[in-house]
């Protein structure tokens, strides 16, 4: 499995997008941090590309991966391999190389400007939707063969998870602003993985805000170490359940 | 060494494949025939477990394919048409090749000294003709001495040297004792090589036989057309 | 010129056999305080060794300067006030006091000043007492130095530090107040003084004032009380240098300014409040050079409030810096420093040449429905805020700042 996952990487590094890729998050951040006259404004700028960016980049980059690398499984499907090896290889990969590319790109301005608790949020909300939005993107190209329509579903999908998800939820809460509200919001809010990075940032970024009476209730859940564990562990379950359900469509899968 | 057992196979509302049952053993060397679109690539593709079929087992020496994995080390598979990752280089993918399959037996390096490969290690997949591609598909099938190999329109694409060389290669295989299976359109490079032929039609096995038997059956030496005579008297078969 | 004299010699020798006796209170001495009070003379000094003082209420009913040596310390037993001032002129310095009675009838209170001028309460430490330094009808009190501990759990059943009613003048000075109910607590108090205090963590405000006009407040820090600051139902109120800290909740305000009018802030420091300063009903108050800095609202100003004038603060690092409840706006918000604004200065004038809107629509979609702060930030309501920018639909056009300044006020 280690042979695959070198190959993979070494692939990926061929085709210098994940090189171009580092270089701007690298030379964005540190942008925004010199431009910027205080580093919380550097951090804002910093959530948007980790909230927006990020998850574009490592849907649409992995679904475009996996569909180029159509030969490359297929080749590997007729060795004496198990295919959940081959896909779990294929994962690993992608995954090493977007969050290393991440890193690079990210935590190092971080550590240089803002080495502080909203820093150190922001980095593991960042690595978390990259593993997270390579996973849908793997599961998305599982349900299309052709590549222009499968790369449309995986922009759609981000579409729905930065943009239209938050619109409904916005929609829903002004249904129903009558009701108490707070506890549901904190169920929906962790089905969406966007959502949930954003707010662990925003529990750090924002305390001041969220100390409201209904902040109050948010901080209560997500503020505590048991609550971040839990959103963790939720942002942990968006991964691992595509990566199974991907794993057994692959199974499945005619060459 | 295979046996093929009810397999059927369905993409959709289109059946490939219908209750298709066939045993292959060791030195024969088996002419899967058909027109195009009868099932031959999938029936190969499902051996290779590369298809999953809809219903059915599959078994190599003995033992279901389903949950297995380790068998495909015993077979060599050349496809219809060989896709490669396009950024690699022949060198580098046949490095990986030998680096993914860990072959303790000794590599069967013939083809690859017969075709000159050494001096296109360097170019990239992308850069190759449908013929060189095909060339390094065979070289790769072969390369790791595999008791069983299956051959998806080996000569097409080839020029006639290289085709020559291909097909020699494969008679040196057979008299080794080993399993072929070869499928092709081009029924005349099959006469000097096959012993048993498969013919396939829309998804059914219509008949199993072998060469020998055909050309009493039918008194046709060539196998084209001792085949048209057979489909045209369709109760014989 | 000898009349002169004459006077001047007699206003020396009445005043030093005022002070002649000095009365000592101790092992070796007189055993108790209140034996000492009751043989001495007025304006006589009582010296209280360092020791263990079980009074029961001790009652000062003459002026005598009562001075503890190393922090005697006095104890209520939970059953007594433990210092009740009847006299006028009273000085207690330096002691310690501990266990008042608790009660939710009777105020009772570590030292409590009954309707008497010029009272000094100085030096003292107050440990666990129900209500600290209680002044009613006080004049020209001065309570400077002390430190107030209390740890009080429930707003019910706990007193404030400092407590004054009905009195003027007082001054307030470097004092250390923490959980009591207040820390500070105004009511009918005119013409005083609060300086260099500091109260922190107390169960409800900091400094709670009501119906008290014409007092100042300097240089004082309030940090991590209950509710914050409340400032209601005065005017001529004047705050100088105040530095407001980490007041969260949602009714937690660095200061509230209810129905206020005529007052004046300067040079204030608020930060990491939930809400910088939240004004209700106030008018015609100059608020000027004071800095927002990490709040959730720099300010909340209800439309209720005019002749506001805010100029020449700096708003930093705040999640919203406006919030307000209605698009009627009659007040001022030109020439502060916005670190929010993303205009130029082309003229080079120092001012920005687009005015600067600082109400964002989230922050009104928040005030209406406030489940909605859990898509703070979001991709969505960014792109909301953008689109209201340009094209003002439900924030109040009126409320914005003509000329922000670019570089923030020093």
């Amino acid at each position: 499995m280690k042979k695959i996952i070198k190959y993979v990487i070494a692939d990926i590094l061929r085709n210098k997008i994940v090189l171009a890729y580092t270089l701007c998050l690298f030379v964005f951040s540190f942008s925004i941090f010199n431009l910027e006259d205080n580093t919380s404004k550097g951090l804002l700028g910093l959530l948007n590309i980790i909230l927006i960016i990020v998850p574009l980049i490592s849907i649409i980059f992995s679904a475009i991966y996996v569909y180029n690398s159509a030969e490359f499984i297929e080749l590997l499907v007729s060795q004496p391999l198990l295919r959940k090896q081959i896909w779990i290889s294929l994962f690993s990969g992608l995954t090493v190389s977007l969050v290393v590319a991440f890193l690079l790109g990210v935590a190092i301005p971080v550590c240089i400007y803002e080495p502080t608790a909203v820093g150190l949020t922001i980095l593991i909300v960042g690595v978390l939707l990259t593993i997270i939005f390579i996973a849908i993107a793997m599961l998305a190209t599982l349900l299309t063969r052709d590549k222009a329509k499968g790369i449309g579903i995986v922009i759609l999908l981000w579409l729905c998870f930065s943009l239209l998800f938050d619109g409904l939820v916005l929609f829903l809460e002004f249904q129903f602003a009558d009701y108490p509200m707070e506890k549901i919001m904190i169920g929906i809010s962790m089905l969406n993985p966007i959502d949930l990075g954003r707010i662990l940032v925003l529990l750090k970024m924002d305390v001041s805000a969220l100390m409201g009476y209904t902040g109050a209730v948010f901080k209560n859940f997500f503020g505590t170490s048991w609550g971040f564990a839990s959103s963790i562990l939720v942002m942990l379950i968006w991964i691992f359940v595509p990566v199974v359900i991907s794993i057994v469509r692959f199974n499945k899968k005619d060459m | 060494m295979i046996c093929i057992k009810n397999i059927s196979k369905q993409f959709g509302k289109l059946i490939v494949l219908k209750e298709v049952s066939a045993s292959f053993n060791a030195c024969e060397c088996i002419a899967l025939i058909g027109p195009n679109g009868s099932g031959k690539t999938t029936l190969i593709k499902s051996v290779l477990g590369m298809v999953v079929p809809d219903s059915g087992t599959i078994f190599f020496k003995g033992m279901n394919i389903k949950n297995d994995w380790m068998y495909r080390a015993n077979i060599g598979y050349m496809p219809q048409i060989g896709r490669y990752p396009d950024n690699m280089t022949i060198g580098q993918v046949i490095d990986m090749m030998k680096d993914i399959r860990r072959s303790i037996a000794a590599l069967d390096e013939d083809l690859f000294e017969a075709f000159n490969m050494k001096n296109l290690l360097g170019k990239r997949m992308r850069t190759l003709s449908g013929g060189t591609r095909q060339k390094v598909s065979a070289c790769l099938a072969f390369l790791f001495n595999p008791e069983v190999l299956i051959l998806d329109e080996p000569t097409a694409g080839l020029d006639p040297v290289s085709s020559e060389i291909l097909k020699q290669k494969i008679e040196k295989e057979k008299q080794k004792g080993k399993l072929v299976i070869i499928t092709s359109h081009i029924l005349s490079e099959l006469d000097e090589l096959a012993t048993e032929v498969v013919y396939m039609q829309e998804g059914v096995l219509r008949f199993h036989q072998s060469v020998e038997q055909l050309h009493e059956e039918t008194g046709e030496k060539k196998l084209a057309k001792a085949i048209s005579k057979i489909m045209n008297n369709p109760l014989e078969a | 010129m000898n009349m002169h004299l004459t006077i001047l010699l007699l206003l020396f020798f009445s005043v030093n056999t005022a002070n002649a006796n000095i009365i000592r209170v101790g092992k070796k001495n007189i055993a108790t305080i209140t034996e000492a009070i009751a043989i001495a003379k007025r304006y006589d000094t009582i010296f209280v060794e360092k020791g263990i003082y079980k009074e029961h209420n001790l009652v000062i009913d003459k002026p005598v300067y009562l001075m503890g040596l190393d922090k005697p310390l006095l104890d209520g037993e939970s059953k007594y006030e433990i210092i009740s001032v009847k006299a006028d002129s009273v000085t207690v310095d330096g002691f310690r006091l501990q266990h008042s009675a608790i009660s939710s009838i009777v105020d009772y209170a570590g030292i409590k000043i009954y309707n008497k001028h010029k009272v000094t309460i100085i030096n003292n430490i107050l440990e666990d007492t129900f209500f600290g330094v209680y002044v009613q009808y006080g004049i020209d009190c001065v309570i400077k130095n002390n430190t107030l501990v209390a740890h009080q759990k429930e707003e019910q059943q706990s007193g404030n530090g400092i407590h004054c009613w009905k009195s003027d003048s007082i001054q307030i000075i470097n004092n250390t107040v923490s959980g009591h109910r207040d820390g500070i607590y105004f009511e009918f108090v005119t013409h005083s003084l609060i300086w260099r205090n500091f109260s922190h963590e107390n169960l409800r405000y900091g400094l709670h004032f009501m119906f008290s006009n014409d007092d100042t407040y300097i240089t004082n820090t309030f940090e991590g009380n209950g509710s914050g600051v409340s400032v209601m139902f005065s005017h001529g109120v004047k705050m100088f240098n105040n530095l407001f800290r980490k007041n969260w909740g949602d009714g937690a305000y660095g200061i509230l300014f209810k129905e206020i009018s005529d007052s004046y802030g300067q040079g204030n420091i608020f930060e990491n409040n939930t809400t910088g300063v939240y004004m209700e009903g106030a008018s015609r108050i100059d608020f000027q050079k004071n800095t927002f800095k990490h709040n959730g609202w720099a300010l909340k100003i209800q439309a209720s409030c005019m002749d506001i004038n805010l100029h020449h603060n700096n708003f930093i690092a705040n999640t919203f810096d406006v919030a307000t409840n209605g698009s009627l706006v009659l007040n001022n918000f030109n020439e502060n420093y916005w670190d929010k604004y993303e205009g130029y200065d082309l003229n080079k004038d120092k001012f920005g040449d687009v005015p600067y809107h600082p109400v964002s629509m989230y922050s009104m979609i928040i005030e209406k429905n406030p489940t909605a702060v859990l898509l703070f930030r979001s991709f969505i309501t960014s792109l909301m805020d953008k689109t209201e920018k340009i094209m003002p639909g439900l924030t109040p056009e009126n409320l914005k700042d003509n000329r922000p300044l670019m570089k923030p006020v020093l």
